[in-house]
């Protein structure tokens, strides 16, 4: 019964116009910054490496595909939440909103399982549109500007990585930067449970992300405590495959903090969906 | 030697509270397999309350809810898989289609569904043709036909159909209603109507219940509990004038009033013959005999008192 409920839900999402949107999103924004980076992306490059020319000597194909995706994700990675919770928020209040999750829950499958359903099918979609961000800034970069070292700028200075020693990097970065991405999925579907309507899950998510990413900058001691257990600390841990060497400690108590967010909010959700009297 | 009809709902002392709101305060009743069984109360009297909380859609403050004989509480998925219900308005996903619709509440329903049933019962709603079109473009009475599919898809012992006639014209009342018969009488099912419509209850329920201020005020069959009320019945008769002083000696007849060539009594129904062979006798025609809004009235009657 669980499968059944679950392929309704992929069912759902891909028959939702607003499914798409992402998508459609990523396509046009990844499109965009590959073209400006064709046309101008050389005065980019020379604005970053500027301050190590007098030390440096820069030499091949700087701007190259794996330079585009690392840029890209470190662009998106901050957009995308939103695109997420787009679809994610809407899971179970969409459904209150719509009046089906009358028909929905007199079925006799169980609330869990109904909710497990749409969780896993928000995960799916989660993945789909990392997936397809990947596609278009590691697969259509390379075809754009080809391959070559990857220059990552840092605060305390250059880190250059050969060619051969990235595509791992990009495949654990990408893990965790789904993790993150589930994090923020796992917050839209526990706020949905508390609505009724589409709109409020989604500005809540949104919310959260803004007010705890405003904590997390803040230089103030009384925030300092709080930072690292709050999961936009951790959002942008992916980067951390892209050291050397790598911060592996770093790197689990990101992978820790983030699970943990995603186990209790589920316990919420499940709790509060089980709980739910449906009056709409 | 018969024995007695089951018992398919048995509520016993529901009650249902939110803060310091009371839904229902005690609202009890039975419905017997067969029953086409009247759910009556007036706006507020806490029927969808009740029907919510028999689908489990809300959980009860207190009292007993059995169906087929056992706890909904801890036999919730058993007893949900022999029901199915139109609570309120029927809602789909717009973005679908009809038949999509149908496949995607038939996979909850723990049964295996062929594309050919699916046809089969959206055939027997009427709405063969549209299979394909999405819900969005549907009219009202045409979600409504779709939620009885949807209801049936699962072959479930007992309907319930909360208000599933509000918000339709009239031929889409006949409809529903004749769709409500057929089930009864093809298909030998169960059903549980709640409705405002008081005439359409008469017409199709063998048992009703009517409940007000969340408490059942009164519960049986419907004939019984109408048989022993006074009708108002309107005697279309030739000479109204010899008819209305030929009934004032008798103080157990009450004249409501004369409408031209008719005169309307509050009799029971015992007394119609008798009134109607005493004007034969005194050479008053009688044209027509008609009883009017027996439902209503006592409705109304039970819900001011």
């Amino acid at each position: 019964m669980f499968w059944r409920s679950t392929y309704n839900e992929f069912i759902k999402i891909a028959a939702k116009p607003r499914s798409y949107i992402g998508l459609g999103a990523i396509t046009l924004i990844v499109g965009i910054i590959l073209i400006a980076m064709k046309l101008d992306g050389m005065m980019y490059i020379s604005f970053i490496t500027a301050p190590f020319e007098q030390s440096l000597a820069f030499e091949g194909n700087i701007l190259n595909g794996n330079l585009m995706a690392f840029i890209i994700l470190q662009m998106l990675i901050i957009h995308i939440p939103l695109l997420i919770a787009f679809v994610t928020g809407d899971l179970v209040s969409g459904e209150g909103a719509m009046g089906t999750i009358r028909l929905l829950l007199t079925k006799q499958i169980s609330r869990t399982s109904i909710l497990l359903s749409k969780y896993l099918a928000g995960c799916a979609y989660t993945l789909i549109i990392l997936l397809w961000m990947g596609f278009m800034a590691i697969f259509i970069g390379k075809m754009m500007f080809g391959t070559g070292d990857l220059m990552v700028l840092k605060s305390d200075g250059l880190v250059i990585l050969q060619e051969s020693d990235i595509s791992w990097r990009f495949f654990y970065g990408f893990l965790v930067a789904y993790l993150a991405l589930v994090m923020i999925a796992t917050l839209a579907l526990t706020l949905s449970c508390f609505s009724e309507n589409s709109i409020g899950p989604i500005v809540s998510t949104m919310g959260v992300i803004i007010l705890f990413t405003i904590i997390g900058t803040l230089d103030v001691p009384l925030f300092d405590t709080i930072k690292p257990f709050l999961f936009t600390t951790h959002m942008a841990a992916w980067r951390s495959f892209f050291e050397d060497p790598l911060p592996m400690d770093q790197i689990v108590n990101s992978i820790t903090v983030l699970f943990v967010h995603i186990v209790v909010l589920l316990g919420i959700a499940i709790y509060k969906f089980n709980k739910k009297d449906i009056l709409s | 030697m018969s024995s007695s009809p089951e018992k398919i709902v048995e509520i016993n002392h529901l009650v249902k509270h939110y803060g310091k709101f009371h839904a229902v305060e005690d609202v009890s009743f039975d419905v017997y397999r067969g029953d086409v069984f009247g759910f009556l109360g007036p706006n507020g009297a806490g029927k969808s309350t009740t029907i919510r909380t028999m689908l489990s859609l809300i959980k009860p403050t207190a009292g007993d809810l059995k169906l087929f004989g056992k706890d909904l509480l801890t036999n919730r998925s058993e007893i949900l898989s022999k029901i199915g219900c139109i609570v309120e308005k029927p809602d789909f996903y717009k973005y679908l289609s009809a038949e999509k619709n149908i496949e995607l509440f038939a996979r909850l329903s723990g049964v295996a569904v062929t594309k050919m049933k699916v046809h089969e019962i959206i055939e027997f709603v009427g709405l063969k043709g549209r299979e394909k079109d999405k819900v969005s473009g549907f009219s009202h009475g045409m979600k409504q036909r779709l939620g009885i599919a949807q209801t049936l898809i699962h072959d479930p012992e007992l309907i319930i159909l909360d208000e599933p006639t509000t918000g339709l014209d009239p031929q889409g009342i006949i409809d529903i209603r004749n769709l409500i018969l057929q089930l009864k009488n093809e298909r030998n099912k169960t059903i549980l109507l709640s409705s405002h419509i008081l005439s359409e209850i008469e017409l199709i329920a063998n048992r009703m219940v009517i409940i007000n201020k969340g408490r059942t005020i009164v519960q049986g069959s419907v004939t019984d509990l109408l048989n022993g009320q006074e009708l108002i019945v309107s005697f279309s008769v030739s000479d109204v004038q010899k008819a209305v002083q030929l009934l004032q000696s008798d103080s157990s007849i009450k004249i409501a009033s004369t409408e031209g060539n008719s005169i309307l009594l509050h009799v029971s129904q015992s007394q119609i013959p008798i009134i109607n062979k005493r004007f034969c006798e005194q050479g008053i025609d009688v044209f027509s005999i008609e009883t009017k809004r027996k439902l209503e009235d006592y409705f109304l009657k039970l819900i001011n008192n």
